[in-house]
């Protein structure tokens, strides 16, 4: 029996498996409509999450199955001091599979080491975050055809990002991936990422204006730049148009390039990109939900031929 | 020079880190036991030109040699039977140490579940570092 915890659970071999269990289901849904009848998802999320929810919710409905759940704390036995080793060894008599996003770092872990049934890292604090970075991965590997060989831009707030640096570790085993970091010094890429790149021999730069990089990227991974991470207004009024995505800047782009972002989106990319056909972050969420179809799949190990 | 004893039958802890010897003391518990233990400080040492020893007439097997791997493993485990050193014992990070260090992200899920055992695992043997297994914070300077 499997869990996923973090995105490098998976080998890069395994993950090509996923991705294109995934592909075939965007293909041929109709395969994969009765693949888990009988079965139960159980979304146990400690803090409410509506989106990634929802997108497990979809994913195990598309497939067959039913859903059982609670979507906050307080509505759980967690609100009267039970541990969520405890609380998983139930649900495990519930359900085939769980999804858990829990505020506490490691709280996933916790259950997965208690379970008899597979459970699925759906968010821990500020740790990790998986099927985002499965969802990142396959719209990348979906709609450029590969994961390797590109530029990739990374914006906006970088430091507190959890889905950039997933993202980032995530990437750095596929070959000849050139890393542009864009955004304002207060919230540059951590330090310790910058040493893995460096120890791997991986090319990356960091610049301040998204301007500069436009023309070279292949794919613009946008996030928001939050105005209380800033000391003062006056640098954040002054910074937060160079991370703005707006019609102009697009026109810079070239004409393969893809805009993604983990939503929900505030005002980092202004609306009217929304049209463009380079914007792929609406396609990205549909990604998510065909991604946790296959994560679903595979981690039940139901095949379907 | 003082000079203390040999020991008939225990271990000798050599080449601690010369003002060591009471962290270590405390951190294995020998204030625990009811034998004899002998802390020398500052010792001369022609490797470290002054070093702490400490000797310890019990049983090796109530030394718990990850604990101490994990405080310092250039420290040298010399087994006594018979007051003669039989066996030096080699140390070498321990994989995972259990409760022995806390974590101390307020974010962990150890933070809030006090009965889960704090374990820490070695991700970098190179640079020493070890990290939470459930949230992998860095563990920092053991202060030792």
């Amino acid at each position: 029996m499997r869990h996923l915890m973090s995105p490098l659970d998976f080998s890069t071999g395994e993950l090509d498996n996923l991705f294109s269990l995934a592909e075939d289901i965007e293909r041929h849904p109709e395969k994969y409509a009765h693949a888990c009848e009988g079965k139960k998802l159980a979304t146990c999320f400690y803090e409410p999450s509506t989106r990634t929810r929802l997108s497990f919710e979809a994913a195990m409905l598309n497939l067959g199955g039913k859903v059982l759940g609670f979507s906050d704390a307080n509505s759980s036995s967690a609100a009267k001091g039970e541990s969520v080793s405890d609380t998983i060894r139930v649900i495990s008599c519930f359900a085939d599979i769980c999804a858990m996003r829990h505020p506490k770092e490691g709280a996933p872990m916790v259950a997965a080491s208690h379970s008899s049934i597979p459970v699925i890292n759906a968010g821990d604090g500020g740790h990790q975050h998986p099927t985002q970075t499965l969802t990142d991965l396959l719209t990348i590997r979906a709609i450029k055809g590969r994961l390797d060989s590109f530029t990739i831009g990374l914006c906006g707030d970088l430091k507190f990002g959890r889905t950039v640096h997933s993202l980032i570790n995530a990437l750095v085993r596929y070959d000849n991936i050139n890393f542009v970091f864009i955004s304002p010094d207060e919230l540059t890429i951590p330090e310790y990422i910058i040493e893995t790149l460096r120890e791997r021999g991986i090319p990356f730069r960091e610049i301040r204006k998204l301007e500069e990089v436009m023309p070279e990227l292949d794919i613009l991974y946008m996030t928001r730049v939050q105005k209380e991470r800033f000391f003062n207004e006056e640098d954040y009024v002054r910074l937060k148009d160079y991370y703005i995505l707006n019609k102009e800047k697009m026109q810079l782009a070239k004409e393969d390039m893809i805009v993604l972002h983990p939503l929900p989106r505030v005002n980092e990319i202004s609306v009217e990109v929304d049209d463009d056909p380079r914007a792929v972050y609406f396609r990205q969420v549909q990604y998510g939900v065909y991604v946790r179809m296959a994560l679903l799949l595979t981690l039940l190990e139901i095949r379907i031929p | 020079m003082l000079n203390v004893g040999k020991i008939e039958e225990g271990f000798v802890l050599d080449h601690i880190q010369a003002g060591k010897s009471l962290s270590i003391y405390k951190h294995l518990g020998l204030d625990k036991l009811d034998c004899t233990v002998a802390i020398i400080k500052n010792a001369r040492s022609a490797k470290m030109e002054k070093k702490d020893i400490l000797k310890v007439e019990c049983d090796i097997n109530t030394l718990n040699l990850d604990i101490l791997s994990f405080i310092d493993h250039n420290i040298t485990v010399n087994v006594i039977k018979n007051s003669e050193i039989v066996q030096k014992l080699p140390l070498s990070l321990p994989k995972e140490i259990k409760n022995v260090i806390r974590c101390k992200n307020p974010r962990c899920i150890t933070s809030i579940e006090q009965e889960l055992p704090h374990i820490f695992v070695l991700t970098d043997e190179k640079k020493e570092i070890y990290r939470c297994k459930y949230c992998e914070e860095k563990y920092g300077n053991t202060g030792f």
